[in-house]
């Protein structure tokens, strides 16, 4: 965990509200930690999961979904950030000779980065990528080329009609292990259909280091903190409530 | 302006001398050991502990976490390990890092729990005091409901007083018509010094869904917004009482400290400025001799209540 002046290198529009930003200033992260940005005139800092990291420079994808992201958006290339950095425990991926990754909208962003890790390793991953609908599929050129790459989407606009979940029912595919991150209902999915593979969860967070217990959620050995123990937590250990 | 001019910023506490008066608020800290990883927790004043109830708790459901445009709304309901945990555990890793004396907090259903809760942590020899936290938003049927009514604070604080082996604080509630009303009660009670103020309660909606953000709805208010709130409470229960004030509520800087024990603060707490950067205690504590010398004041101890010098009628 470092604090860190960031800045930006490229904040660029990916899709209708989805946005891809390139900060420099920081050391590599470990495939599944989050970094959390201050945006000028905001109180608290906001927190995204490294999405991938080449010569100093760590990505992350957005949604504009408020008032901070919305100014985020409309930061210039050569603005500084204060950031918190190499927060969290990330994805247990060393021993993984057969990953299935699994994404939901845009929980995508850090699992592609552990598919790159993969795929450095020589390893080409399944990766099951659902959106809602075809105009806010995003990355589909840079993960084709590293994974052997399935698209969902919601309403069927683009690749198989069902979400990601649904997919992976419908088609038999073989994995020692999985990596999942998206909305909680497909987690829940994920967790019913095998606890054999890691969960990467999303909270609102108060501090983002473990200190305010905003973001704890329980699991079979006791409450964990998301953004401390998790993001990435265990299938069998992550307790959904009903 | 003479160079490496001492700038003496001990204060003692019910006896316990601290070698300056910043103490990380209850619930922005934890148990404190976990910020060793940003920096040399050593330098704190003291630390006050996360609050903890008899049993272990999980807290309310998520989210619990909403923005304000000077500060934050927190829904936590207590989530600890339960105060066995916290004195055979927590306070143990603690040591390891930091060796001073800390401040237990204590939070509670009942009575019983708030006594016996006492009890234990009390028995600790790294906890110098036990602050009673009788005004927490966040728990139903508990926390605040216990410091509202001046009849029931007073008698909370007569039992805890009791079973407790240290000097006792009683956290005050804002949510009241009158403050000096209740820090009366708690003194009345027997308390060795009150703290204040608590969060503020407070709401957010989501403008999509007009759905509270909160999962139960409300929580409590806290940042630099709150900080006239505070100081004008501080400044009132100063004049109230015959014990101790330690202050606090969006406390941000080294100024923001001066300014609180002008007030009558003896000492401060440091709460939601950890939250949103891990080094603010640190940096305020290091930014001190500075604001002194540019101020003057070779003494922190000798500004508690300086204020009160000038007429406010």
């Amino acid at each position: 965990m470092k604090k860190e002046i960031l800045t930006v290198e490229e904040n660029r529009r990916l899709a209708a509200d989805i946005f891809e930003m390139r900060l420099s200033g920081t050391s590599r992260p470990e495939p599944g930690t989050f970094l959390e940005i201050a945006v000028d005139g905001f109180f608290l800092k906001r927190p995204f999961g490294a999405a991938g990291w080449s010569d100093g420079i760590v990505t992350i994808y957005y949604r504009v979904v408020g008032a901070g992201t919305e100014k985020m958006a409309a930061l210039p290339a050569g603005t500084k950030a204060e950031a918190l950095t190499g927060l969290g425990h990330g994805f247990d991926f060393g021993g993984t000779k057969k990953p299935l990754i699994v994404s939901g909208g845009l929980g995508i962003a850090p699992v592609k980065y552990l598919a790159e890790e993969f795929y450095a390793r020589g390893i080409k991953p399944v990766f099951v990528a659902g959106f809602r609908t075809a105009s806010e599929v995003i990355l589909r050129d840079e993960l084709e080329k590293i994974c052997d790459l399935r698209i969902t989407t919601d309403d069927g606009s683009a690749g198989y009609n069902g979400n990601a979940v649904m997919y992976l029912k419908d088609n038999d595919i073989s994995f020692d292990r999985y990596y999942a991150c998206g909305p909680v209902p497909m987690l829940k999915g994920m967790k019913a259909y095998s606890e054999k593979g890691e969960l990467s969860l999303e909270a609102r967070m108060g501090c983002g280091f473990g200190a305010c217990m905003g973001c704890s959620v329980k699991t079979r050995s006791g409450y964990k903190r998301v953004c401390r123990e998790g993001p990435v937590f265990e299938a069998g250990e992550v307790i959904f409530d009903a | 302006m003479r160079e490496n001019c001492v700038r003496d910023t001990e204060i003692s506490l019910f006896g316990n001398v601290m070698d300056n008066p910043v103490i990380p608020a209850s619930g922005t800290f934890g148990f404190g050991y976990e910020f060793r990883d940003w920096y040399d927790i050593s330098i704190l004043g003291s630390i006050a502990l996360k609050g903890t109830t008899l049993e272990a708790r999980y807290g309310n459901p998520l989210p619990r976490i909403a923005e304000c445009p000077a500060g934050m709304i927190n829904a936590i309901g207590l989530q600890n390990p339960g105060a066995a945990a916290v004195k055979d555990v927590e306070l143990k890793k603690l040591k390891e890092v930091y060796p001073k004396k800390v401040i237990a907090n204590v939070g509670g259903h009942s009575f019983h729990e708030y006594v016996e809760t006492s009890r234990i942590l009390s028995s600790a020899d790294e906890v110098f005091a036990v602050e009673l936290n009788v005004s927490c938003p966040n728990v139903e049927g508990g926390g605040m409901a216990f410091g509202l009514d001046e009849g029931i604070l007073e008698e909370l604080t007569r039992a805890v007083k009791e079973a407790s082996l240290k000097p006792v604080i009683v956290k005050l509630s804002p949510n009241v018509t009158d403050i000096t009303k209740t820090a009366r009660a708690a003194e009345r009670g027997g308390a060795d010094g009150v703290s204040l103020i608590n969060t503020l309660v407070g709401m957010r909606l989501d403008l999509k869904t007009a759905r509270p953000i909160i999962s139960v709805g409300r929580g409590g208010y806290s940042g630099p917004g709150v900080f006239p709130v505070a100081l004008n409470m501080v400044y009132n229960v100063y004049e109230a009482v015959n014990i101790p004030v330690i202050g606090m509520g969006g406390i941000m800087t080294a100024e923001d400290v001066v300014e609180m024990m002008y007030a009558g603060a003896s000492a401060v707490m440091v709460g939601t400025a950890n939250l949103i950067d891990p080094f603010a205690a640190k940096k305020i504590i290091e930014d001190l001799p500075r604001v002194m010398e540019k101020l003057g004041i070779e003494k922190l101890e000798d500004i508690i209540g300086r204020a009160h010098k000038w007429s406010t009628k």
